[in-house]
């Protein structure tokens, strides 16, 4: 996947998961499960979505390398290459 | 007019489905009803034929009045309403508000369209048959609506500004609450249709919380619960699972605390017209935060006889939906004691207020890593506070003590739950 392909699935998941969210203003670094005020319920079907969309799952064990949207992108990078 | 569970003392007709003369069959939309959170579609559960409609969309009647007749009804499976009885044959069509406690038999409700979308769909022009739900249960959100509308043109206005959430869930449920304010908010007092369902939403829990902090002696409980043991296990076990298939720790404390009402059984039911009622059944109240604020505390059923997978999949299920605002009547009204999670906001301890007529809360703060002695060892160990909030009329400290530590005692035996 491109980083492209991979960003317009994570929006899109995102988007289901917190609609109201615009996640191009919510700064890259930045805590996603705070800044989009997800609860660890919306985080797991953040997870299911991104593994629909990519392909990747994300073990509990690597969560907490994927806190921003940077790290997720680029995790997301390394395991869908 | 039905009482759709929540704090809902009356609701606006939006429009009939039906007309004098049509039939209807069991499960049958014969109407849309609006009530401070939502809109709903209201089914019939007697088949017959649709008699006189009784009140004009765009009309508001409290909870009890008769909406419409219907002809040949069968002998109605829902306890009759005090308000409206059969009169010769002819059986009005109103489900009566759910008595202390008590279910209200079947009467599913969902929820299809929000009035925010259905604000929105006006405004811009888009006819909502044409629109797909994409929400649970096939809600038709405001994304959609805006979807819908951006599909031949993109819009040239920004979403209204504020704007969040499609669909909000109803509030907890009041049963015998006291009446809230029977204004209206201001209708076009420059908010928007989300700040006023909000506005609603909180006047809703604050009616039902006064009640709860007027009536109940509540007192409470604390104790700190070593989750080391269930926390392993649960990681163990992830690993093994698919992520769909995960389970969260807050089906094991949901579990547990079902399970610990089987040692102390004054903890579950409701104190109506001055005594407890005891329920056999465990139906625990899932205390869910909605994105735009508020929540709500609908029952995961028999909790108590599920497994892990299962309350795993009715929890997701019931806060999807509560967070579209699609949830059933009986879920709302059913609930014998309810549990809230606070720990994912880095809440250390849960002061709960109990929600009336229920007798009893059961709060969990946040997992923390934290130096513990055990055994004239000092270890880590990941640990939660845990509290009890109960009404003191129908139990005591002992008591209460007594149930924290059977929730602690089944969180030690994860395998079990």
């Amino acid at each position: 996947m491109t980083d492209d392909q991979i960003l317009i699935a994570v929006k899109k998941v995102v988007r289901e998961i917190a609609p109201e969210a615009d996640l191009d203003t919510v700064p890259r670094d930045a805590d996603l499960r705070q800044e989009l005020d997800i609860d660890s319920m919306s985080f797991l079907n953040l997870a299911i979505g991104i593994e629909e969309q990519t392909g990747v799952s994300i073990p509990e064990s690597d969560y907490a390398r994927v806190t921003s949207l940077n790290d997720l992108l680029g995790y997301l990078r390394q395991k869908a290459a | 007019m039905p009482s759709l569970g929540a704090d809902m003392d009356e609701g606006k007709l939006v429009e009939w489905k039906v007309k004098a003369g049509d039939t209807v069959n069991r499960g049958d939309v014969v109407a849309v009803v609006e009530t401070k959170k939502a809109d709903i579609e209201i089914e019939i559960w007697e088949p017959g034929v649709v008699g006189e409609l009784l009140i004009e969309p765009g009309v508001t009647v409290p909870v009890g009045t008769p909406i419409a007749r219907l002809n040949g009804a069968a002998p109605s499976v829902l306890p009759p309403p005090a308000a409206a009885g059969a009169e010769g044959g002819v059986e009005a069509m109103v489900l009566p508000p759910p008595a202390g406690g008590g279910t209200v038999g079947g009467n599913a409700v969902r929820v299809r369209v929000s009035p925010l979308a259905r604000t929105i769909a006006q405004k811009l022009g888009v006819d909502l048959g044409s629109v797909t739900g994409t929400g649970p249960g096939g809600a038709i959100t405001r994304v959609d609506v805006e979807s819908a509308a951006r599909a031949p043109m993109p819009p040239t206005e920004p979403p209204p500004a504020g704007g969040g959430r499609t669909l909000e869930a109803a509030a907890p449920p009041t049963l015998d609450a006291p009446q809230p304010p029977t204004e209206p908010p201001p209708a076009g007092g420059g908010r928007t249709a989300s700040e006023a369902r909000q506005l609603a939403m909180r006047e809703a829990i604050a009616a039902l919380m006064a009640k709860s902090k007027q009536e109940i002696p509540h007192y409470y409980l604390g104790s700190h619960i070593d989750l080391t043991r269930a926390l392993t296990w649960l990681e163990s076990e992830n690993r093994g699972r698919s992520v769909a298939k995960r389970i969260l720790y807050s089906a094991l404390l949901i579990k547990a605390v079902a399970l610990a009402i089987h040692d102390v059984p004054e903890m579950n039911g409701f104190f109506i017209g001055g005594e407890f009622h005891p329920e056999k059944a465990v139906h625990v109240g899932v205390a869910i935060s909605l994105r735009q604020g508020g929540l709500i505390a609908p029952a995961l059923h028999n909790a108590d006889t599920l497994g892990l997978d299962e309350i795993m999949a009715g929890m997701r299920d019931l806060v999807n939906r509560a967070r579209a605002g699609v949830l059933r009547s009986s879920e709302m009204s059913d609930p014998t004691i309810t549990v809230t999670n606070l720990g994912e906001q880095g809440v250390e301890t849960v002061y709960g207020v109990i929600y009336t007529p229920q007798v009893a809360l059961v709060g969990f703060g946040k997992v923390i890593e934290q130096p513990y002695a055990e055994g004239g060892l000092l270890g880590v160990r990941r640990m939660v506070h845990v509290t009890l909030s109960a009404d003191h009329r129908v139990s005591d400290g002992h008591r209460g003590g007594l149930f924290l530590a059977a929730i602690d005692q089944h969180l030690q035996e994860p395998e079990k739950l």
